[in-house]
């Protein structure tokens, strides 16, 4: 159609000025898909690290700070709750599955002469199966103590099962080798070693207290109720215990995630409504430079809406080509960008190494942000095309 | 029946310093195949009168009838394609557009008319009948002289086969010879396409060609 092509033409005869508002749009939406991704996988990072264990709920000494999560710096105090309070969250938490939890540490050597100062966690023998996934070997059983390594310790040390390591002074063999568990709410034995309660206390010494009780509920639905039974029982008189879940720990996470995300995308919206602007002045000029000519297409007997159309076109072939090349630089920028990003959050661990930013939002993110540009864009020359449309032909024709 | 007519056609432009009165009460009747020139001072309406025949502009009172069409009452659609099935414009200035070519500004309105894809062989047809050569055809406007672009626009006033030709000045930017070359054409559509022409002018050795002269002073038929 020839209002198509006289809009390309147009476009033509200004490419400078053209181009420079392509640039423009070709930003924004880079700026929107781009951050976008990248806020999105260091979400997606963050959810894929941290293990869902969203039927487990946590219970530690009372902190003055009182609120957070084991994982939480300020916490590293040297508190525990009491056997006796143990069995008061046993009684609370019935019929579902408590579990103390000893954590201790102490130097480990692994054989050819390599050695470090290590976590160890005291498990109940029937309690380890529940809580914890094997990777290769065996549970340790009654009669046959054993200690099951974290997954990364084992690959750093090259820890089989059958393995013999010393802890302190004592040695104790290798039962099995731990599933990866992440970042979880409760234990983090990915670099810990795992050993039955009584190795733990005669190796430690026994002190009948706890500095975390885990209890597993098996159904989200009813953690709030097991929470409020032990709050209720424990905490009547003082605040003995903090009670949590990690559903508190997701939300935090997520919370802080989306907000960074929110922003990052933000400040490519604003980078995109510069660029509208720019349209918006192109087409103004556009528009004012071509007054008399619109007002011989009017004489010809051109509608006001096919002058409308006229512009539009413009506008819209300037966000388009902006858009599309803004789409497929903001697919390579952000690949790039989302794995410095990985880069920089997993530093020193292996979370995320065989971790892929590119899933369906980050196409959704920049089709949001092509869209959004497409969108600007027409927006933008609506008024300039509007106020084209309107001109009288005689006033339009009276103009030098 | 006239193909233009004027009941006491007014146009007043209301202006802070007071009303200007462009046209006074205006009765005119054109009938058709008429070469009419319109004469009068600079200032006399003129081209107020030339722009409400040719529905650009609307009157402020009275009756106008283009084509059997009373415009009072119609709408900026309505009037738009009056212009288009009915009215071919000449303007002093040429006013072709710069980014066509000579073909595609003739072929312009074709494409106004029809939608779509409008006949290049009709818009080369009536170059050719208006002395355009077809070397020409593919130039851009500024690329023509002046007379040559006075032919290209009264190509494009002719594509839609209008009733009637609404000439402001054709020769007002031409030298005399130029000039008498565009008038001898316009003459030629009115004789032999049967074209009603109106055209302001201020040469009185226009008269040769006309039927009649309608002479405006200070917005009214003398
Ligand atoms: N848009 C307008 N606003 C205000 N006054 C106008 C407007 N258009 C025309 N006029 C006034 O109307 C009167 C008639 O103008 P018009 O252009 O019709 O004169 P003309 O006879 O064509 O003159 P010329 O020979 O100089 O072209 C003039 O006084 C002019 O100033
Ligand atoms: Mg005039």
């Amino acid at each position: 159609m020839m209002f198509f092509s006289f809009a390309v033409r147009n476009l033509r005869r200004h490419w400078i000025r053209s181009a420079l508002s392509i640039i423009g749009i070709v930003i924004g939406v880079i700026a929107i898909a781009s951050l976008g991704i990248m806020g999105n996988s260091i979400n997606l990072l963050v959810a894929n690290i941290i293990t869902d264990v969203g039927d487990t709920v946590v219970i530690t000494p009372h902190t003055a700070i009182g609120g957070t999560f084991a994982g939480d710096p300020r916490t590293a105090v040297d508190a525990a709750i009491p056997a006796r309070e143990v069995e008061e969250i046993r009684r609370a938490a019935n019929p579902h599955r408590t579990i103390p939890v000893l954590q201790g540490a102490d130097e480990v050597e692994f054989g050819r002469g390599e050695s470090g100062y290590t976590q160890i966690i005291g498990l109940a023998s029937d309690d380890i199966p529940i809580l914890l996934e094997l990777a290769e070997g065996q549970y340790p059983r009654q009669n046959q103590p054993g200690a099951l390594v974290g997954t990364y310790l084992a690959a750093e040390y090259d820890i089989a099962p059958g393995s013999k390591i010393t802890i302190g002074n004592e040695s104790i063999r290798v039962a099995g080798v731990l599933a990866e568990r992440g970042f979880a709410a409760d234990i983090n034995p990915d670099y810990a070693i795992v050993v039955p309660d009584d190795w733990y206390e005669s190796h430690f010494g026994a002190n009948d207290a706890y500095p975390m009780v885990i209890v597993r509920v098996g159904d989200v639905e009813q953690i709030d109720a097991v929470k409020d039974a032990i709050e209720n029982r424990i905490n009547r008189r003082e605040d003995i215990v903090d009670v949590f879940d990690s559903r508190d720990m997701l939300r935090q996470y997520e919370e802080i995630y989306q907000q960074i995300t929110a922003f990052l995308v933000g400040i490519g919206g604003i980078s995109l409504i510069v660029a509208a602007v720019n349209i918006l002045n192109v087409m103004y000029i556009s528009v004012t430079e071509r007054i008399r000519e619109i007002g011989v297409m009017r004489s010809l007997g051109a509608l006001r809406r096919e002058v409308l159309r006229m512009f539009l076109y413009e506008a819209t072939i300037l966000g388009l080509i902006g858009s599309i090349i803004g789409g497929i630089a903001s697919a390579v920028s952000g690949y790039l960008i989302s794995l410095a990003a990985v880069e920089v959050f997993t530093a020193g661990t292996t979370f995320g190494e065989n971790f892929t930013v590119f899933d369906q939002s980050a196409v959704g993110f920049i089709a949001f942000g092509m869209a959004f540009g497409i969108a600007t864009s027409i927006a933008a020359g609506f008024y300039p095309a509007w106020i084209a449309s309107q001109l009288a032909p005689v006033d339009a024709m009276r103009q030098k | 029946m006239p193909v233009i007519s004027f009941e006491h056609v007014s146009k007043v432009y209301p202006l802070p310093a007071g009303d200007v009165v462009a046209l006074d009460a205006v009765d005119i009747a054109i009938e058709a195949g008429e070469f009419i020139l319109v004469m009068g001072p600079s200032g006399s309406g003129k081209s107020t009168l030339l722009n409400i025949m040719g529905s650009l502009d609307v009157p402020t009172s009275g009756e106008v009838t283009i084509a059997g069409n009373r415009i009072s009452g119609m709408d900026d659609d309505d009037l738009t394609l009056l212009r288009r099935d009915h009215i071919g414009f000449v303007f002093q200035q040429f006013n072709l557009i710069p980014l066509l070519s000579v073909v595609e500004n003739v072929e312009y309105p074709l494409i106004l008319k029809a939608r779509q894809n409008g006949s290049r062989e009709r818009a080369e047809e009536v170059l050719e009948a208006v002395g355009i050569a077809e070397t020409h055809f593919s130039h851009k406007p500024g690329e023509l002289s002046g007379g040559q672009q006075q032919r290209v626009a009264i190509a494009r006033a002719l594509a839609n086969d209008p009733d009637f030709l609404l000439c402001d000045e054709p020769t007002g930017n031409l030298d005399s010879k130029t000039g008498t070359a565009i008038m001898d054409l316009l003459d030629r559509m009115n004789r032999e396409e049967g074209k009603t022409v109106v055209m302001v002018t201020h040469d009185p050795r226009m008269t040769d060609y006309a039927d009649r002269t309608i002479r405006l002073v200070d917005g009214r038929v003398a």
